[in-house]
């Protein structure tokens, strides 16, 4: 079976790289110009205010205290890696992406599973299933504080209660998941779109050839589509990553990162040092220590993923 | 700027602009429905408004004025920040604006709202609305239980009936109390009971006072009342909650602003219009334990354009606004606490009876100069004024709220709160007050 | 494809023979079509019970049980619209108009020179652009603050183009990438033989066939700019405020708006809503592009 595929599509594969002339400086030149503007634009954009950032952590500068501003080196570094809160706050943002990217994506694929067949009004569930992703966040994040979760007018409470259950005050006692729900909500239609595209890419010869040979459904599914969404799935965890590790405006709306500090992510942390305590030299230090974490973990998570890619590219 | 045109999407004109910085509560949108009124007296003068939420009214507000931004001619801030602002310099000092307008009458304001708003003797913002605390409660339902909410009442009493009037069948809560985090949010009803059983944030030394035996009794007693007898999903809520179940019905008293009779007395969104009776905060030790707290206007030392600011704020606080909001809006739309003169119109007195005496003895007695049993170096009832208050008082209410959630203990929220306190704390010791 | 139902027949699924096998198929499709519209409606739901409360009367907006039937009102969208929401609406449309433009203008070349014409350190390139997503905005946010004030661009919607172009450009490139690697080689090998220049070759041969590609693109970036909220709550005032920060300056601390905000909420995601089920074809056509094409 997985012979097949590899037959069908490797020769699709070797012609999609034509051997370009030997590379003179003048040809690398014209081949890296159109690249060029989009990676000035990025570097200065996002890179100088990094620098900026970078000079603001090594001062002690609260800005309603003026007159406080001076220069102190790395020890707004030594307070980040002593804050026993900062850990913990750590340890959130993992579960807190980890968790809903994988739930969204499960999700996601059960959905498309279920939309990639065919059924009376296919098109309007369809429709019905990407709203969500659709809505504003700030304004999602709202719904569901409010109608869906509160303790005693939410929907959710009201649908559990004649099962004996509707007393649970959701945003205080599971803060964490109740924000993972409403990001879960708001990505799973994401994921979906992405794993259906998936699955309507399947070469159909592949999938009749196969059906024609008496494979079972399941080993069909197995042996053929999972293999074939591995590409989307894992594009999916990657753009899901991306956004949710500096997810805010779901926590700001829902919990403001209580109680206590149960449902802070790195990002509301920081927001809160630099917009509460307007500590601008330790909030500073900490975006640069989440930098730096988060770009050495997703150079692994990348490194690995872009197996995946760099197999069209390099290899085959 | 050439890019300015472009940045004025949405309209725009001849003249000065104004832009305006505002919280966006009730009294505030009525000002943005009146504003046109203004405009029509004013034909130079465009005014434009930024209305927020107040956590992030407060956080764009002080990042703006702190750092020299020149967005904004007039900024609603508090009787928080007014005096430490004007000391760093930030204000505009409005003393001779106010003297020099005619029948603006800046000896109107409310005695102890004038004093918060000063620094040196001179106004630095002007009050457009003020609120103190006091306790609102069901009197229909105090009537059925045959009990009788005295006219001072304590904390112990306010216990009792919590306890007698809460009812999980019905779904009656006894008391609503704020749990949410934030130093506005559930340390403002909770400071003013810390100080009430007699505990404080500092002792004249600037020792952290947070987990002394005073202020552990008081947050023991405010944390097991409102677990309790209390609301449901008490570490999320606030006014706005608080405010929805008792105007729904479902809560038998609620301590908090004396601003909670725009949300109870009014029918649109009330199902409990002249049920409620209105007593003081409760107290213990303090002979009262209300909160003062103003939003007020004032103009950033970075505006260019610093008269119109104060033409267009000295309308909004004025005594001549009262009444255009009285007519054009309704008697109840009139933003309370400001002024003494607005106690004094008929028709105010009228729509207001219900509460009008309690939160005027409210504002006349709270005291931030002060606020606890013991003396202080601090001032501020329901804050400490010193800048790092909002950060240190936002972490401290965090433990408060996880406590109240049940996911940790007092004791063990009130000595991580301590060590908090203390760094700050520490950075004031050997400072004169 | 009819995979999920039949897999769990087992193995007596296998032994039977062509007429039970479809009659079995027909009742597991009945069954599937219901749990498929169950569960589009459970999705939804939250989305209709928003539009339903915000023709809603305060009181009614908050009661227990929910109150599922009641005389709608139009005074929640009135307040609304009286409040300024032309105005926001507007920068929001221009803003995410304007930066999509300005993403595809730079991503479509960049994506053209990392897929289809790699030079050496193209997978550096590519891991640069995704690495300045995961820069926290919240860390960096003061220093831009102090740098757009210094040239006085606060306020000014300009910036958030600006902005938005560089929070969308790295998640353009690389989803472009992947569309620009289907592009069949022997199509650019026979416009290379021709000697047709690069921006011909990228006009008249890569863009016809990626098209869907940079429409999914396109639609991804508009999603995105138009719900930002925090770079827009904190670099705008009264002008150039967008239908988020818009929204969020409905939530007031007294409680009871509850109707009102919904208005809001409603009035903020019309225009996205719309836009992406117009679309959605569009997207699962360039998502999936390998093969539909």
């Amino acid at each position: 079976m997985t012979t097949t595929i590899e037959a069908a599509t490797v020769p699709k594969r070797a012609a999609k790289r034509p051997e370009h002339g030997p590379g003179s400086k003048a040809d690398g030149w014209s081949r890296r110009l159109p690249l060029l503007p989009a990676l000035v634009f990025t570097f200065i954009i996002t890179q100088l205010p990094f620098v900026v950032t970078i000079y603001y952590s090594l001062e002690s500068w609260n800005l309603v205290r003026p007159g406080s501003r001076h220069f102190v080196g790395l020890s707004n570094y030594a307070q980040v890696f002593t804050d026993s809160q900062f850990r913990q706050v750590t340890l959130n943002t993992v579960v807190l992406t980890v968790g809903s990217v994988l739930i969204a994506v499960a999700l996601g694929l059960l959905l498309a599973l279920m939309l990639n067949r065919a059924f009376p009004g296919r098109g309007v569930v369809r429709t019905l299933l990407i709203t969500p992703f659709l809505i504003t966040p700030v304004a999602a994040a709202l719904l569901w504080k409010t109608t869906l979760l509160d303790p005693t007018y939410g929907l959710v409470n009201f649908i559990l209660r004649p099962f004996g259950a509707g007393q649970t005050d959701w945003i205080s006692s599971f803060p964490l998941t109740a924000v993972m729900m409403a990001i879960v909500w708001q990505w799973t239609p994401f994921m979906m779109l992405l794993i259906l595209a998936g699955l309507q890419s399947q070469p159909d010869d592949v999938l009749e050839a196969a059906g024609v040979d008496g494979a079972s459904s399941f080993a069909i599914f197995r042996e053929i589509t999972i293999p074939h969404l591995r590409r989307f799935i894992e594009l999916g965890i990657v753009l899901g990553t991306i956004y949710l590790i500096n997810v805010f405006d779901q926590i700001y709306m829902m919990t403001q990162g209580g109680p206590g500090i149960a449902s802070s992510n790195l990002p509301f942390y920081i927001y809160q040092r630099a917009f509460l305590g307007f500590d601008v030299g330790q909030s500073a230090a900490m975006g640069v220590v989440v930098a730096i974490l988060t770009t050495i973990v997703s150079t692994f998570a990348l490194r690995l993923i872009f197996r995946t890619f760099s197999g069209n590219e390099a290899s085959a | 700027m050439s890019c300015a045109g472009a940045g004025a999407l949405g309209g725009g004109g001849a003249g000065k602009t104004v832009t305006v910085a505002i919280v966006s509560n009730s009294q505030m949108q009525d000002a943005i429905k009146l504003v046109p009124e203004f405009e029509k007296t004013h034909p130079g003068v465009n005014v434009r408004f930024v209305s927020l939420s107040e956590n992030q009214a407060r956080a764009k507000i002080t990042a703006s004025v702190a750092t020299g931004g020149n967005e904004f001619d007039v900024v609603m801030i508090s009787n928080y920040e007014t005096p430490q602002w004007a000391a760093d310099g930030w204000l505009v000092n409005l003393q001779p604006y106010a003297d020099k307008t005619p029948g603006y009458d800046p000896q109107d304001f409310l005695p102890k709202v004038r004093d918060a708003l000063s620094y040196q003797g001179n106004l630095y913002s002007v009050p457009f609305y003020g609120e103190s605390s006091f306790l609102a409660y069901r009197k229909d339902l105090f009537q059925q239980a045959g009990l009788t909410m005295p006219d001072h009442p304590t904390w112990m009493q306010v216990r009792d009936f919590a306890a007698k009037l809460a009812n999980k069948k019905t779904g009656m809560s006894g008391i609503c109390l704020r749990g949410l985090p934030g130093w506005g949010e559930v340390m403002a009803p909770l400071d003013t009971v810390i100080n009430t059983f007699g505990g404080s944030w500092y002792d004249m030394n600037w020792n952290a006072q947070l987990n002394s035996p005073a202020t552990s009794q008081a947050v023991d007693f405010y944390v097991n009342l409102v677990r309790d007898y209390g609301e449901p999903g008490p570490a999320v809520s606030s006014f706005g909650e608080c405010a929805t179940l008792m105007g729904q019905g479902n809560v038998a008293m609620w301590y908090d602003a004396t601003s909670v009779v725009t949300a109870l007395e009014d029918p649109s969104q009330s199902k409990v219009v002249g049920k409620i009776g209105y007593v003081p905060a409760p107290v213990e030790k303090t002979a009262h334990s209300g909160w003062l707290y103003t939003w007020s206007l004032a103009i950033p030392k970075t505006s260019e354009n610093k008269q119109e600011a104060w033409d267009f704020m000295s309308w909004m606080t004025s005594k001549d606004y009262m009444h255009l909001v009285g007519t054009k809006l309704g008697w109840g739309h009139v933003p309370p606490g400001s002024r003494a003169s607005t106690y004094q119109i008929p028709e105010y007195q009228q729509a207001a009876a219900a509460y009008l005496q309690p939160t005027l003895d409210a504002m006349n007695n709270a005291d931030e100069e002060h606020p606890t049993a013991m003396p202080v170096p601090y001032t501020g009832i329901q804050f400490v004024s010193i800048p790092e208050f909002q950060d240190m008082g936002t972490r401290v209410s965090q433990q408060i709220s996880a406590a109240i959630a049940g996911q940790t203990s007092v004791k063990d929220a009130l000595d991580e709160s301590q060590k908090y306190a203390q760094t700050v704390g520490d950075t004031y010791k050997g400072v004169s007050k | 494809m009819s995979t999920s139902t039949t897999a769990p027949a087992g193995p007596s699924a296998a032994a039977q023979h062509d007429e039970p096998r479809r009659k079995k198929g027909s009742a597991g499709r009945v069954i599937m079509a219901i749990v498929s519209w169950v569960v589009g409606i459970v999705f939804f739901f939250p989305v209709l019970w928003m539009v339903l409360t915000a023709f809603k009367q305060e009181a009614d907006a908050y009661t227990d049980p929910p109150k599922l039937f009641f005389a709608p009102t139009l005074e929640q969208f009135k307040e609304v619209l009286s409040a300024g929401a032309g105005p926001a609406l507007l920068n929001s449309l221009f803003a995410t108009v304007m930066s999509t433009i300005l993403v595809l203008l730079l991503a479509i070349p960049a994506a053209f020179a990392v897929s289809l014409r790699p030079v050496a350190k193209t997978r550096d390139v590519l891991f640069f652009f995704i690495s300045t997503k995961m820069l926290p905005v919240v860390a960096a946010i003061v220093p831009i603050y102090v740098v757009v004030n210094e040239i006085h661009a606060v306020d000014n919607i300009w910036t958030l183009v600006v902005l938005y172009t560089a929070m969308n450009l790295p998640i353009a490139v690389w989803m472009m990438r992947s569309f620009f690697l289907e592009v069949p080689g022997a199509l650019l090998e026979a416009a290379s033989i021709d000697g047709a220049s690069i921006s011909r070759t990228m006009r008249e041969v890569v863009l016809p066939v990626v098209s869907p590609g940079i429409a999914a693109t396109a639609l991804i970036c508009v999603i995105f700019a138009w719900n930002e909220f925090f770079i827009a709550v904190n670099l705008t005032a009264a002008q150039a405020g967008t239908v988020p920060v818009f929204l969020v300056g409905f939530i007031t601390s007294e409680g009871l708006y509850f109707a009102k905000l919904c208005a809001a909420a409603t009035l903020a995601a019309l225009p996205v809503v719309i836009a992406g089920w117009v679309a959605q074809n569009k997207l699962v056509q360039g998502l999936s592009f390998g093969a539909v094409k």
